[in-house]
């Protein structure tokens, strides 16, 4: 299926040919089942991807690890879906007793599994995108790559391009979801696999939304995912989005979140970080209309090698927008970390509140935090604060613990996951909050270490 | 219940405890009193094994086993208790959970099965109200904007849950009001059995006009210069300490 020739011969002169090669000449068999407005984005976002790369030399967001690497291995890529596991086992986790409607993407497709797309009584539509972008035209002329930006990022561009398939979700004016939209991205397979999707959700006027995405790996070889989410919240509508990364440390993950608010709209973006070899969040918030509220949430908890980056763009467009932001990570063994955190405030954007944290716990002496808040107000009557911290954890409060008959491994655990609740305990719904919370107990204790791909080499 | 022989200890090599001898028998309830600096919070610390001080010499028995041996955890289950005289705070920790850890690994260590959540939440407002603690603090963070009261409390209600054969209150009165002083002098006496004993260590008499002390004892400059009875801190309370430290000129010319 993939042609793997060129891509040996290419790749350790020119990473950008060797990726994009394999994908030019399979390009009717990307384009075969997507829409017209999927389609139509490619060319552009083919020519963006050649005038970047897979990163802009000036965009300074991969200094601190060799992104070219990455890129140089050979990885599979699929044209077509490969058959789905039906190995029901794959999905015994604590999040998979959800009540949800719940969709499976194998390396990045949509299964079938699943319905190809539902559309419930209220007129409430989710499914796959390609199938979604050929029956639904006018829709995604209207949003579909109208605010996830190629032209200065490289792996943006090439998801553009070559994107297949992902998740549609969307609401109609007043439409309210009773339950939480709940995807599960599973890799699987033999060779080391790249897969790139994308989801676009849309939310509109009065709607309200609950969306959890779960990212898992199922095989050990080396994976490389790319994938966009484009989010559209309209007037007084309300979105919350969680994310919940757990897939094994040999792979990488690289994902781009675009959010645009209208009027009056409440976006929540959660995204745990509980495992996973590179990864790399992306969040780019525009807030359109006047009186959004944007939270943006974020918890890390990294280890051995890992590595794990969050970088945040919140751009006040209209006035009397409040945004508020938090990222808390715990950093162990040799991981590194980064937090950069932008806050961008238009001339015009006034009474503005703009509110950006982030804390961290370094438990080792090789692990390393990277973190760089940047404010650019351009506004008078604004209301703007941030803050970052790197510690270690409170001496004091552990010899509390401890002269209350505590272990030292459990007062440890009890104020690692008190600084970590801060993060779960925003997330609405209870039975989601409290599952979540268990898996961050559960990989405090090393008891959710991913083995596969450890590069401990311990016996398990 | 508690042998201190012949104590020294340091801090970063100054010596600040220079020889303390200290007889507690169970049932009994000693003050140790004293000025500023003279090493009375330091004596709490290595009894509960605070890290950062350093034993140079002498040893403390705690009903036959050596003390100075044991880790923090180790003699809170073997029921060492320490109110702190500066409650730590501990932000995402709440009250339930940080005292059903505590209880339940003194349960383990007894060889008890951890109580249920209801059990526990019964016995848990049982001590709540021995020391007046509004039910709303359970699920606040580990006195995390807690009133200076209410770190008090907070501590005497620990106290309550985990049951210690001896208790050192540090300086538990200080940053109290007139009734906050008296609910938790009330909770003290409360827990009090014949087998327990307390140390109470504090600046004035006038906490231990609620606790009253079988003995009392005056540390000065590391040394326990005098020991007498109850009335020993109406003595104190109306001369002061200048007095001892005459009888202790030595001690004094080593300080300076």
């Amino acid at each position: 299926m993939t042609n793997n020739v060129d891509t040996a011969k290419l790749k350790y002169k020119n990473p950008v040919n060797a990726f994009i090669n394999p994908y030019l000449l399979n390009m009717d068999l990307i384009c075969a089942n997507a829409g017209e407005a999927m389609n139509g984005a490619r060319k552009k976002a083919i020519e963006n991807f050649n005038i970047n790369g897979i990163y802009n030399r000036e965009n300074d967001k991969y200094k601190h690890f060799d992104i070219q690497n990455i890129f140089s291995y050979d990885y599979e890529k699929y044209f077509v879906p490969n058959a789905f596991q039906t190995d029901n086992d794959m999905f015994i986790c604590d999040i998979y007793d959800l009540i949800s409607y719940k969709i499976f993407l194998q390396n990045g497709f949509y299964t079938d599994k699943n319905e190809k797309l539902t559309v419930l009584d209220n007129g409430v539509i989710y499914g796959s995108l390609a199938e979604a972008s050929v029956k639904y035209p006018e829709i995604f002329k209207k949003y579909y790559n109208q605010i996830a930006d190629g032209k200065n990022e490289g792996l943006v561009a090439m998801n553009t391009a070559f994107a297949q398939d992902g998740v549609f979700v969307f609401l109609p004016q007043n439409a309210i979801l009773d339950k939480p939209v709940q995807i599960t991205n599973i890799l699987l397979g033999e060779s080391n696999s790249m897969v790139q999707y994308r989801n676009l959700f849309i939310v509109e006027p009065n709607a309200k939304a609950n969306i959890l995405i779960c990212n898992n790996t199922f095989s050990d070889s080396k994976f490389l995912a790319n994938c966009i989410n484009e989010t559209f919240v309209a007037n007084n509508a309300r979105l919350e989005v969680v994310r919940l990364q757990n897939e094994h440390n040999n792979s990488c993950h690289f994902s781009f979140t675009h959010v645009k608010q209208e009027n009056g709209s409440v976006y929540t973006d959660n995204t745990i970080t509980l495992n996973g070899g590179v990864v790399c969040n992306n969040m780019e918030t525009t807030l359109a209309g006047e009186h959004c509220e944007n939270h943006t949430f974020g918890l890390f908890l990294a280890d051995r090698s890992q590595y794990v980056a969050n970088y945040t763009a919140v751009n006040h467009a209209s006035p009397h927008c409040t945004s508020n932001e938090l990222f808390k990570g715990i950093l162990d063994d040799m991981a590194t970390g980064i937090f950069k955190g932008k806050i961008h405030v238009s001339p015009h954007a006034d009474k503005t509140a703009a509110f950006q944290a982030n804390n961290n716990i370094l438990l080792s002496d090789a692990s390393r935090m990277f973190t760089r808040p940047q404010l650019e107000i351009y506004a008078d009557d604004v209301k703007c604060s941030h803050g970052v911290t790197v510690g270690r954890l409170d001496e004091e409060a552990l010899f509390y613990m401890r002269s209350r008959g505590m272990e030292y491994r459990q007062a440890q655990l009890l104020q690692l996951f008190g600084f970590a609740y801060d993060i779960i305990s925003k997330i609405s719904a209870e039975s989601l909050r409290d599952s979540i919370a268990d898996m961050v107990e559960k990989r405090l204790k090393g008891e959710l270490s991913q083995c596969i791909g450890c590069t401990y080499q311990c016996k398990k | 219940m508690l042998q201190i022989k012949n104590l020294h200890a340091s801090i970063g090599g100054k010596e600040i405890l220079k020889g303390v001898n200290l007889l507690i028998n169970a049932g009994e309830i000693h003050a140790i009193m004293g000025p500023n600096g003279s090493g009375k919070s330091t004596l709490a610390a290595i009894l509960t094994g605070k890290p950062g001080y350093e034993v140079t010499d002498g040893e403390v028995l705690f009903n036959g086993d050596d003390l100075l041996a044991m880790s923090p955890e180790e003699r809170s289950h073997k029921g060492l208790f320490l109110s702190f005289q500066y409650p730590v705070e501990i932000p995402g920790v709440s009250n339930v959970n940080f005292m059903k850890a505590a209880l339940n690994e003194h349960r383990k260590y007894k060889g008890l099965e951890p109580l249920s959540a209801s059990e526990f939440l019964k016995l848990m407002r049982e001590k709540m109200a021995l020391v007046e603690i509004d039910s709303k603090l359970t699920s606040r963070s580990v006195n995390e904007g807690f009133s200076g009261g209410e770190k008090k409390r907070n501590e005497i209600f620990q106290m309550a849950m985990l049951e210690p054969k001896l208790s050192i209150l540090d300086e538990t009165d200080s940053g109290l009001d007139i009734d906050a002083l008296r609910i938790v002098a009330n909770g003290v006496n409360m827990l009090k059995r014949p087998d327990t004993s307390t140390i109470v260590i504090t600046h004035y008499q006038r906490l231990l006009n609620y606790i009253v002390p079988d003995i009392i004892h005056v540390l000065y400059n590391g040394k326990i210069v005098k020991t007498a009875g109850k009335e020993l801190a109406l003595e104190l309370e109306e001369k002061g300490y200048d007095w001892l430290k005459i009888d202790d000129s030595a001690n004094m010319d080593a300080k300076e």
